[in-house]
């Protein structure tokens, strides 16, 4: 159960709907779309109940929606901001090729199950409240995570220097990060 | 233990075991089946990658047109708790309190450092008092338990009234242990529970079961995967759930208790 105000739950949903869509601005329009609806339905959450469960839910809702209606395309290319991975440039490169590789890879994810194995790993929800939050049967959310998982491991496995396939045909570049200044 | 893992245990074992647990588990598994436990290093990596991934943007500035529009559903919230006449007041009140929060970085995501220490030593506590039920009752030859598992609907019903929730018996004869009986315990925080099981060599283990705070349904407790902790030759593996505590103690391997302690969880 968590009682805290929606405010405290605005960086865990900020960075989620970042790694989601893979786009600064894409994400924070996405938290907006959602606080937008928790205020047009607030009635419908029960005060005392789990108020990050909740907006978790109206967020995917409005994720996949936008998603059938074409609005939200994940972004295939992920953009990496410089002043954003200035201070990772000091760590071991290794941990910054990892990251960059599983945001790649994620992003190449059908939207269902990356959002399965986030809720998962990254916001550490039991398969139970992921059940709740997409509003799919604990066996889909099981299956989606198997799938999600096993697609991670063949991408991250996949050699970095060969062109990977995608849905628009294949090029070397569209796999390669864009390091593009956004301030 | 050669029977295969189904992937709900690999996932399981991935989401919810700690790292010590998850390393044991996997040498196990790579005996018999050396694709799985590959597969379980894959995935616990991913974890452990995606875990990380963006943790800048939690210490970011959040931008003020999120913060109007959180603002606005938590006065809506004042306002239906609060009636007319004070909504204006609790409204700032609450855009005040929420702007000083995102000043202070962390705090936003976290509670503060003395919530969660209060709860490390309530949990701390919790599974001391498991290790001590368990040396306590273990050796006892005449009176082990309470009630006996030939009333175990009674024994069920009597536990479940006295902890206040409904309490489930695992059954542990996959891992050859059967149920004993069970008894009721007094602690700080009201009763607590203790299964006894033994299998066929004599040996015994406990499950301990309670509440670990008194205002749980006050408190953000979540839930925790499993923690491995050893008093002396009493070993326990608990977790905690709403504030809600098990712990199977004995004094048998890790890998033993381990493999006893999933068997629990996925029954509980």
């Amino acid at each position: 159960m968590n009682r805290q105000p929606i405010i405290a739950h605005l960086p865990g949903l900020r960075r989620y709907a970042r790694v989601l869509t893979g786009d600064i601005w894409a994400a924070d329009d996405l938290v907006q779309d959602t606080l937008e609806r928790a205020c047009s339905r607030w009635r419908l959450w029960l005060a005392g109940t789990d108020l990050r469960a909740w907006l978790f839910t109206l967020m995917h809702n409005v994720f996949i929606s936008q998603v059938r209606q074409g609005l939200t395309r994940a972004k295939l290319v992920p953009t990496v901001d410089l002043e954003d991975v200035e201070h990772e440039l000091r760590a071991p490169d290794a941990s910054i090729n990892f990251a960059i590789d599983l945001q790649r890879c994620l992003l190449r994810l059908p939207d269902d199950q990356r959002a399965v194995l986030l809720l998962v790993t990254m916001e550490e929800m039991s398969y139970e409240e992921v059940s709740k939050v997409t509003g799919v049967p604990i066996g889909t959310v099981m299956s989606r995570l198997s799938r999600a998982r096993g697609r991670m491991r063949e991408l991250l496995d996949e050699p970095k220097e060969r062109p990977v396939a995608t849905e628009t045909g294949s090029t070397a570049q569209r796999s390669a990060p864009v390091l593009r200044r956004m301030k | 233990m050669t029977n295969p893992m189904n992937p709900d245990e690999m996932h399981a074992l991935v989401d919810r075991l700690q790292p010590e647990a998850q390393q044991r588990a996997i040498e196990t598994l790579a005996l018999t089946d050396p694709q799985a436990a590959e597969s379980l290093r894959s995935w616990i990596r991913q974890r452990a990658g995606l875990r990380e991934l963006h943790r800048d943007v939690l210490d970011e500035p959040i931008p003020a047109s999120l913060l109007r529009a959180a603002g606005r559903f938590s006065a809506m919230q004042q306002h239906m708790n609060t009636g007319w006449r004070q909504s204006g007041i609790a409204a700032s009140v609450v855009l005040a309190f929420g702007v000083g929060w995102i000043s202070h970085g962390e705090l936003v995501a976290n509670p503060a450092p003395s919530a969660i220490l209060a709860k490390a030593m309530a949990q701390h506590e919790f599974v001391r008092q498991a290790s001590f039920a368990f040396a306590v009752y273990m050796p006892e030859k005449r009176h082990p338990v309470e009630v006996t598992a030939a009333e175990q609907d009674h024994l069920v019903q009597w536990l479940s009234k006295r902890l206040g929730r409904p309490l489930k018996v695992p059954d542990l004869s996959a891992q050859g242990y059967e149920l004993v009986g069970g008894r009721l315990l007094p602690s700080e925080m009201g009763a607590r529970a203790q299964f006894m099981f033994q299998n066929g060599e004599g040996q015994r283990i406990t499950l301990y079961l309670g509440a670990v705070d008194k205002k749980t349904d006050k408190v953000d407790q979540g839930e925790t995967g499993f923690r491995y902790e050893s008093d002396g030759p009493v070993s326990s593996f608990y977790w905690f759930d709403q504030g809600f505590g098990c712990a199977l103690s004995g004094q048998i391997n890790r890998e033993k208790l381990i493999a006893l302690a999933t068997l629990v969880y996925q029954q509980l």
